[in-house]
């Protein structure tokens, strides 16, 4: 028999009991859809983790104050207080492969213009950490070398800080201030959303480091230095070269912790890649179970089905069915069903995708290897299950069959 | 019923020392329910010649339905040889059985069955699906046997649409749809009261005159007289095997009954 006509007879049988064959559907639809929709959310998250891990800069080492470890205890950025300017500028003298580097520190204080205040936070810096961080600016520009090494009181608004306090208005020229000082804004940054932790990068302002130290805090350590390497194989290398500068300076002696952590970036991406692909093949892997459990209840069905078609079964035989025709009659039927299944589930793993990813503001992402897969999962899903029971309706003995009540 | 001499079946050599389509030698049939052993078929030998028309009698239990299924192809004898148009059935692997249930043998049983939910047309097609004839040809050969067996009207009736002659009619049609040497029936009356038990019969004498083997399963004595030959079994052998004198013709006989509107 022809390929269409197996199917013709498969799917005729099928809708004689609808209700059934639906309800054995759903098993496949529950579990291709799940599978869909976790990879599809996987895949969306690790994509929004590497636009932010992207958005941060290109090649970028963070050097951050504190280790990592010390003694086993976790000490975050700024617990000690050894990180100064004078570290950035020897590793812009001593590694070659550092093209740029930015100083950071940071406090927080009340930003006021004409009629508005904005609690925010405000970063000491220099000119490169726009450069850096790919930082285009909305409006005007960036505060100089000159302002940073006259300690100027001149500001860079992040665009919620702009929004909060001058609304549409052009605030470049226009004075505001920062706790009782006056600081004459030069730019404004373009929006950047939220970082992969939930917080507005965009809620902030930026004064040169000088100012910062000298006439808000009143500190000269820094918090972290950003420095980016010519190339992504050369920042490996500058780790190294940096980690080693710095120990030079602090004296740290051979044995002795860091008192400062070199992150580079490109290990951050890979381990939230890594973390996220782990998290995407558990997810899936449980959609993958469900999927599992669909076959057997394919295979539940298929049995009750040849038990209640044994005469049909027998007749067949007798008039010239082979075992294979057989075989393949009730083969094609359970792949059916979970093809049918499959595809339906393709539909509503698509759907539910897209909803969430959209709900979260991620780019939807449906992979054609993970509807392909679904597709050939269902298909074999489909064959695995029904083989039994297609192999149990070929074997039947005609004689009993047909006598079968 | 006028459309018999259409239907073109495979042409037949009468002579005399025609070989016998079937020959069964010494064929036993045991049947091993654990404790006990029954022995259905004790030492059977017949031979069936090209257009001869047989019917097996019997008293229930003496071994006839087992010996048309392995006639049939259905079952193996448990020992004995079974030449089917020349072929030792007994050593076919079950692929070739299958081939030769589907072309060589047309198998008609009491209860009819067809499959429910299908169409007679649809029904009678089923073999040709099975022996992979192409579409339109399979279309116009079943029409062609539905035709023959005076069913050209209801080719999109279910079976439970029909009644019980008219569903005998359609497994018949089926039985013939891929033009088999030989016509197998195992008790193909008994479901069917008299009247219509002889219109059976008489569709069997028209094709059997078209030179069609059948061998045919009874224990009513009035249907094995329309055969040409009646075999006797009894408790696994045969008793008797003579030919039949005075056969009736079925289409006379039904002119002396009661006609029935069957619609
Ligand atoms: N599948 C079977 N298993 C066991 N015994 C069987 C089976 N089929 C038939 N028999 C036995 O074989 C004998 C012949 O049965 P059968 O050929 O059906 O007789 P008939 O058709 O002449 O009435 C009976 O005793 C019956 O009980
Ligand atoms: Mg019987």
């Amino acid at each position: 028999m022809d390929l269409l006509a197996i199917l013709r007879i498969a799917v005729r049988a099928l809708t004689r009991n609808k209700m059934r064959s639906l309800l054995t559907m759903l098993g496949i639809i529950i579990g291709v859809g799940a599978v869909i929709a976790t990879v599809g959310l996987g895949q969306g998250a690790q994509q929004a983790v590497q636009d932010q891990i992207a958005s941060m800069g290109t090649n970028l080492l963070y050097i951050s104050s504190g280790s990592v470890n010390k003694g086993g205890v976790h000490l975050g950025g700024g617990a000690t207080k050894t990180l100064v300017t004078d570290d950035m500028n020897a590793i812009l003298k001593q590694v070659p492969t550092i093209a740029e580097a930015a100083p950071g520190a940071g406090s927080s204080a009340q930003v006021v213009s004409d009629n508005q205040n904005w609690y925010t936070r405000i970063t000491g810096t220099t000119p490169q950490y726009f450069d850096i961080r790919n930082w285009p600016f909305a409006q005007g520009g960036s505060f100089t070398q000159d302002d940073v090494t006259r300690a100027t009181n001149v500001v860079v608004l992040g665009s919620t800080v702009q929004q909060n306090l001058f609304g549409n208005a052009d605030p470049v020229g226009q004075t505001v201030r920062i706790g009782t000082l006056p600081f004459q804004v030069v730019g404004v940054l373009q929006a950047k959303g939220q970082s992969g932790l939930g917080q507005d990068q965009d809620d902030g302002v930026y004064v040169p480091i000088t100012t910062l130290q000298k006439k808000i805090t009143g500190q000269d350590w820094l918090q972290y230095i950003m420095a980016s390497a010519t190339s992504q194989p050369a920042s490996y290398a500058a780790q190294d070269q940096i980690t080693s500068v710095l120990r030079d300076r602090h004296r740290i002696r051979a044995g002795q912790d860091d008192d400062f952590t070199v992150r580079n970036l490109a290990d951050v991406a890979q381990l939230a890649d890594a973390s996220s692909q782990v998290m995407t093949l558990l997810l899936a892997s449980i959609a993958g179970v469900s999927l599992i459990v669909g076959g057997i209840g394919i295979m539940n069905i298929m049995l009750v089905s040849v038990t209640e078609r044994t005469r049909e079964i027998g007749i067949r035989i007798a008039i010239g069915a082979t075992e294979s025709d057989v075989l393949r009659q009730f083969l094609s039927e359970s792949v059916v069903l979970s093809l049918a299944g499959g595809l339906v589930g393709i539909l509503c793993g698509v759907a539910s995708s897209m909803a969430i990813t959209k709900l979260l503001g991620w780019n939807i992402l449906i992979s054609p290897t993970a509807v392909v897969a679904a597709v050939v999962f269902s298909m074999a899903v489909g064959i695995f299950f029904g083989f039994y029971p297609a192999r149990k309706a070929a074997l039947l003995d005609p004689i009993e069959a047909l006598r079968f009540e | 019923m006028a459309t018999l001499a259409q239907v073109e079946l495979k042409p037949v050599a009468l002579a005399v020392a025609a070989p016998a389509v079937i020959e069964v030698q010494d064929v036993h049939k045991y049947y091993d329910l654990g404790e006990t052993k029954v022995h259905a078929l004790r030492g059977v030998d017949l031979k069936v010649k090209p257009g001869e028309f047989v019917a097996i009698m019997g008293s229930s239990g003496s071994g006839k339905s087992t010996f048309m299924n392995m006639l049939g192809c259905l079952d193996k004898p448990s020992s004995g040889r079974y030449i089917l148009e020349g072929t030792d059935v007994s050593k076919l692997e079950k692929k070739d059985l299958a081939a030769i249930r589907n072309r060589k043998l047309g198998f008609v049983f009491q209860g009819f069955n067809l499959l429910s939910r299908t169409t007679a047309l649809e029904n009678v097609e089923l073999p040709t699906l099975y022996a992979k004839v192409e579409k339109e040809e399979r279309l116009k050969r079943a029409k062609e046997v539905l035709e023959l067996v005076g069913l050209g009207e209801r080719l999109d009736h279910f079976p439970s649409q029909l009644s019980g002659g008219q569903q005998q009619r359609v497994a018949i049609a089926r039985a013939l749809v891929n033009k088999p040497a030989i016509l197998l029936a195992d008790e193909p009356t008994g479901n069917l009261d008299s009247r219509t038990s002889v219109e059976i019969m008489q569709i069997f004498q028209e094709l059997n005159e078209q030179g069609l083997t059948i061998v045919l399963v009874t224990h009513e004595p009035d249907i094995a007289q329309f055969a040409k030959r009646i075999v006797v079994f009894r408790d696994g052998k045969i008793r008797h095997d003579d030919p039949v004198r005075q056969r009736p013709h079925a289409a006379d006989v039904l002119k002396t009954l009661p006609a029935i509107d069957e619609d």
